[in-house]
């Protein structure tokens, strides 16, 4: 369990995060949605040790993130994966060196066993045939599937994912969000996603963080989304015309 | 910085392969420009000490005599190393800033890679122990130029080019150029790489980044080179 006590993050003057606590389980899928500079990223960015927050803690299985030493860390985000917006994939390398980048680095595998485990992942994330492409050969869809084998290949306990759909089509996008579940479920890990896409939330969210200026401002499900009288929440649920004309039509 | 930089390598054989591949890429593929810059300016100080030794009383084998020692002294490890910093340093801010801007150093980091370390102690290791050679292949390819350029020009003869550049041979000369270059060395690839690690941006932030770190590195090398001059020859 991730267990997030009241933290606060500040860069210079611009107060980010203004004392957040969440919790997120194992097996669960978790959404961190709100609007742009909402403090999304800053937040994803502490629970992965990139940023230290100014104030409050963090505990991975009851360990305190916070109180760790530079070598605890580590070991830790050993067990994390992360998917970047970008996929963040190493662009001088080809698919395979990427995915295998975490097995050279931090276990004792054969080669044969590292290709393996490869061709495993890449299968899993439905993607064949392209391990010795590079990066820029490959479509967006394609790169973010790379970006989660890579994740997955050392069977994290925790993934992150920092806005997996954005500059997909809807239909690329609910195959990422149902990639995301899925591996989720089969391996019981606790993922968290950064989003803003609505059709994530009704795709995936199993559990709903709602961030506004910094400030957890609501806590639900996609069962309850649709039904709360939150207004912050229901104006960022209906800010898109598609969510509006279907609440018109629900309505008559 | 250098405290995470000199850490133990988290994986030896990965830590071998980058630096067997920052070889590569700082120096191997630097020995082209090194060759031809250092052939040409050794032929050129070998004509302009020619054209100024006009005096009868003057013996030719200066000539050789001079042009070793500007080669030696000056030219190899300074001026060529002014220029790897440019071409060397530019890439090392260049990629690694392009790495830090699109969250490649961000995803080393999550998978609890020391950053630091798997990216630039490989390549100082690289260009502190293979620059010496790139710099000994610039001096001897600038003395061969200056005995090209008066066989071509006919200023002095191949036998008194030759007698200079036996004359007065001090080892200890060569030595200081070598550690002057391993120093130098060492400013090319952690000047570059700190602009590279911490710029923050898109790709005209690392343009900037790159620009100053070569105008620092350059700096940096000239100021070095007056303290170390005193230092050991002083």
């Amino acid at each position: 369990m991730i267990e997030v006590k009241n933290i606060y993050k500040s860069f210079g003057e611009n107060e980010v995060l203004k004392g957040v606590s969440a919790t997120f389980e194992k097996g669960n899928t978790s959404l961190i949605i709100g609007t742009s500079g909402s403090g999304k990223t800053v937040f994803i960015k502490c629970l992965l040790g990139l940023f230290i927050p100014d104030k409050g803690d963090i505990l991975y299985d009851g360990r305190s993130y916070v109180a760790m030493s530079t070598r605890e860390k580590r070991l830790l985000r050993q067990e994390m994966g992360m998917v970047f917006q970008g996929g963040a994939l190493f662009d001088s390398e080809t698919v395979e060196d990427n995915i295998m980048f975490p097995l050279k680095m931090f276990t004792e595998q054969s080669k044969e066993e590292m290709l393996e485990r490869v061709n495993f992942v890449l299968k899993r994330v439905r993607l064949e045939n392209v391990n010795q492409k590079y990066p820029a050969e490959l479509s967006g869809g394609m790169q973010k599937r790379v970006a989660i084998a890579r994740a997955i290949v050392m069977n994290p306990k925790y993934l992150f994912c920092d806005e997996p759909n954005s500059g997909l089509d809807p239909k690329t996008a609910t195959i990422i969000d149902n990639l995301i579940q899925e591996i989720t479920d089969e391996y019981q890990m606790i993922t968290v996603i950064n989003t803003h896409d609505m059709n994530s939330v009704m795709e995936i969210g199993e559990k709903i963080i709602f961030l506004k200026n910094g400030v957890k401002e609501w806590e639900g499900s996609d069962k309850t989304i649709f039904k709360t009288d939150n207004k912050s929440v229901t104006n960022f649920v209906y800010s898109s015309n598609l969510f509006r004309k279907v609440r018109e039509v629900y309505n008559k | 910085m250098l405290g995470q930089v000199f850490k133990k390598p988290q994986k030896r054989s990965v830590f071998h392969d980058n630096i067997f591949k920052e070889i590569e890429e700082l120096g191997l593929k630097s020995i082209g420009i090194v060759a031809f810059i250092s052939f040409f300016v050794g032929g050129v100080v070998a004509i302009q000490t020619g054209l100024n030794v006009d005096n009868p009383w003057i013996p030719k084998y200066l000539i050789g005599f001079a042009t070793k020692r500007s080669i030696i002294l000056e030219f190899a490890p300074t001026f060529m190393s002014v220029i790897l910093a440019g071409k060397v340093g530019s890439y090392i801010t260049s990629s690694m800033g392009t790495m830090r801007v699109t969250e490649q150093i961000d995803a080393l980091e999550v998978m609890g890679v020391n950053t630091l370390n798997y990216l630039i102690l490989p390549k100082i290791i690289a260009t502190v122990f293979f620059y010496p050679f790139i710099v000994t292949l610039a001096m001897i390819l600038g003395i061969f130029g200056g005995w090209v350029a008066g066989e071509i020009t006919g200023l002095f003869t191949a036998d008194n080019y030759i007698e200079g550049i036996r004359l007065d041979f001090k080892p200890y000369l060569v030595q200081y150029a070598l550690t002057k270059t391993m120093v130098f060395a060492f400013l090319i690839a952690t000047i570059p790489s700190y602009y590279g690690y911490y710029v923050e941006g898109g790709s005209l932030e690392v343009g900037k980044a790159s620009t100053k770190a070569v105008v620092w590195t350059s700096v940096v090398i000239i100021i070095f080179n007056y303290f170390l001059t005193q230092m050991l020859l002083g």
